[in-house]
């Protein structure tokens, strides 16, 4: 076999099954992958959730991650956010012509250990391979089918006012990450990505209390972006403790230097968490006993005042709006 | 907090004085102002009004033009800051230009410009070198490399500007300056010592929260005394004589000129552009462009703002039809221009 993808690969042929049995396989072997055209699978017995994202990271290797590692955590923190453990992926890959079959192997197995850390199994996939310069390296789409977890009715319009605002973890180490891996800058910092696979904490939680309002994972846009549509879904203010918010002090300098706030830096294993007063004591303590969540602290408050907004209040103890996100800070990030 | 933070507080929450109107001239100041909710803290007799400190700001409708004409008459590749692609010109932008077929680049830096002409030896690359002292040496550096890489490729449209000619033209719009701080590491603070001399108050400020509480205190105590003054309190960066290494090499690459302001007009000598010596690297006299008299839409009062003479509220275009989406003034492109702050930071709504 060649030592990269080719044309052939894609067309369906001996060469496509040779890719699939040495690479593909040879890592998502699961009872349920078979040969035949679709997976049948057991029916769970609560409600499902399902949920599809794809994955144009560039670069698709960086610090503490790669494409495949993130189109993993991608699909089942998505079905974390609904309270729903992650039970099947599906993933389909678009390769550029003459990517390396090492590479190929790295993300392969990248998703493959990341399912695992998950409690998910791969069960179908598609390989296409497109010509050089048609796509850039690889992208991942994957789809996932989760159940949801009783007694648990999680949504974005669910924040009431006197809810806490909980992060579970230190923020903007994805986006900071891919930031200095495209080199860019000339800034050399030791950062790395976020990336994890989030089923554990949001069950540690829900085991805790099933009373949690919203969950959302920060991804492109930030913490910023996500306290913005959580204000506005649920037309209600969050009143933002500046001094408050984890920031590594790595991505902190890097922000410092080119002008940046974490907030509105990708996450890609930290979530925002709306829960009643009462609970979020212990919603943190659950959340800093699991693993991936160690960091987590409350941010803020829901308020009813001012609809749609976020309020912060500053390191001197005045208020002041925090700024509406305008847009992509990076594009292809995740 | 510090001791010294604290004092500023108290110095600024007490203050039972007269009127006064504080311009903050660095736009940098402007969005840390705004960030940390200082304008909370001052009494209502206390005003911070926000100067013409944005270099994307108060660049003219012209020089927007002529980069335009670069890129599309005369097929040279524009690198610049982001912040320029979407200022407004007489008839489109430079994203506009760049939608019609020119070669926009978008650089972090003047020496990434060089780097891309070096890069790039069939197509002639000009950056576009707008700023204050703080900006001008990196810009020259530029020259300086493409001139010893021997860089035929490689110019520079410059609309760099001096700031000590704008205090003295705005000496009636404030009763006292808060100083750049980046500004004044580079150049020293003589000439805002001289403007003492002139009847200018001001205090160089630096950019943290006690920094500037530290500033707007001195500047609150000092005006009780009925007489112009001068301070510097943020000497952990700044020194009199500033970076004497910067001035020296800004001094042997570019002379001054008189310089249009948006807002201000035509300030005699409050420009900078390259020696005779270097007319190689200057896109003007490379490319023989005409010159160009932009013009701005009449209904936006980005210059009034930049005079101090009005805050982005008093604009009728302002958060209705210009917003940070759909730009129409400089002041609402650029993340340090003061309609971009106010309408960011929900102004002083809070």
């Amino acid at each position: 076999m060649s030592d990269t993808v080719m044309l052939a690969h894609g067309a369906g042929g001996r060469q496509t099954a040779e890719l699939i049995d040495t690479v593909f396989k040879a890592h998502f072997d699961n009872p349920h992958l078979t040969a035949d055209d679709a997976a049948v699978l057991p029916r769970p017995a609560g409600p499902i959730a399902m949920t599809t994202d794809g994955f144009i990271v560039s670069p698709p290797f960086f610090p503490g991650g790669n494409i495949g590692k993130l189109s993993v955590c991608g699909t089942v923190n998505d079905l974390a956010c609904m309270g729903a453990r992650p039970l099947y992926l599906t993933c389909s890959f678009v390769i550029e012509e003459g990517f390396p079959l090492e590479r190929l192997e790295q993300v392969v197995s990248a998703m493959s250990a990341t399912a695992a850390e998950a409690g998910v199994e791969i069960v179908a996939g598609d390989t296409k391979v497109a010509g050089r310069g048609q796509v850039d390296n690889l992208f991942i789409t994957t789809t996932g089918v989760g159940e949801v977890m009783p007694g648990t009715h999680l949504a974005g319009d669910a924040a009431r006012p006197g809810d806490k605002v909980i992060v579970t973890g230190d923020i903007g180490r994805h986006g900071c990450t891919i930031l200095l891996a495209r080199d860019e800058f000339g800034i050399d910092a030791d950062v790395t990505t976020d990336c994890a696979p989030l089923w554990g904490p949001v069950k540690a939680m829900l085991d805790t209390t099933s009373d949690v309002h919203v969950i959302r994972d920060a991804t492109r846009g930030g913490v910023g972006t996500v306290l913005y549509e959580i204000a506005g879904e649920s037309s209600v203010s969050v009143e933002l403790d500046a001094e408050a918010v984890p920031v590594a002090p790595e991505v902190r300098g890097v922000c410092d230097m080119l002008g940046l706030d974490p907030l509105y830096l990708a996450c890609e294993g930290t979530m925002v968490v709306f829960a009643p007063a009462d609970v979020a004591d212990d919603v943190v303590a659950a959340l800093r006993a699991t693993d991936h969540s160690h960091g987590a602290a409350v941010i803020g408050t829901v308020s009813a005042d001012h609809p749609g907004k976020v309020i912060m209040r500053t390191s001197i103890g005045t208020r002041t709006l925090l700024p509406q996100p305008t847009g992509e800070l990076l594009p292809r990030i995740c | 907090m510090t001791g010294a933070a604290d004092k500023a507080r108290a110095i600024i929450e007490s203050y039972d004085g007269p009127a006064l109107r504080i311009m903050e001239v660095c736009g940098t100041h402007t969005h840390e102002i705004f960030r940390l909710g200082i304008r909370g803290l001052l009494p209502p007799q206390v005003r911070l009004i926000s100067g013409p400190g944005c270099p994307v700001c108060v660049t003219p409708p012209g020089f927007i033009d002529e980069a335009v004409m670069l890129g599309l008459e005369h097929d040279v590749t524009v690198c610049t800051f982001g912040d320029l692609v979407r200022v407004p010109g007489t008839d489109m932008s430079l994203a506009g230009a760049r939608s019609k077929g020119a070669r926009v680049q978008v650089v972090y830096s003047p020496l990434d410009a060089v780097d891309y002409a070096r890069d790039h030896a069939s197509e002639q690359v000009t950056f576009l070198s707008v700023g204050f002292e703080t900006t001008t040496p990196a810009n020259c550096l530029a020259v300086e490399r493409a001139d010893a890489a021997g860089l035929g490729n490689f110019s520079l449209l410059t609309a760099n500007k001096t700031m000590p000619q704008a205090y003295q033209a705005l000496k009636g719009s404030a009763d006292a300056f808060l100083y750049p701080g980046h500004v004044c590491a580079i150049t020293g603070t003589r000439a805002e010592e001289d403007l003492v001399g002139q009847g200018v108050s001001g205090v160089v400020c630096g950019f943290t929260a006690p920094e500037i509480m530290c500033a707007l205190a001195i500047i609150l105590r000092r005006s009780q005394e009925g007489r112009p003054f001068f301070a510097n309190a943020y000497p952990r960066v700044v020194t009199r004589e500033g970076n004497k290494g910067a001035q020296g090499l800004v001094a042997r690459l570019m002379e001054p000129c008189d310089a249009t302001w948006r807002g201000l007009g035509e300030i005699p000598g409050s420009g900078m552009r390259l020696r005779d010596a270097y007319a190689a690297y200057d896109a003007r006299r490379k490319f023989d462009l005409p010159h160009v008299e932009g013009r701005s839409n009449p209904a936006c009062r980005c210059g009034d703002v930049l005079r101090g003479a009005c805050t982005p509220h008093d604009c009728p275009l302002f958060g209705k039809v210009c917003t940070p989406q759909h730009p129409v003034g400089a002041c609402m492109v650029s993340g340090e221009g003061a309609c971009s702050a106010y309408y960011q930071y929900g102004g002083e709504q809070l």
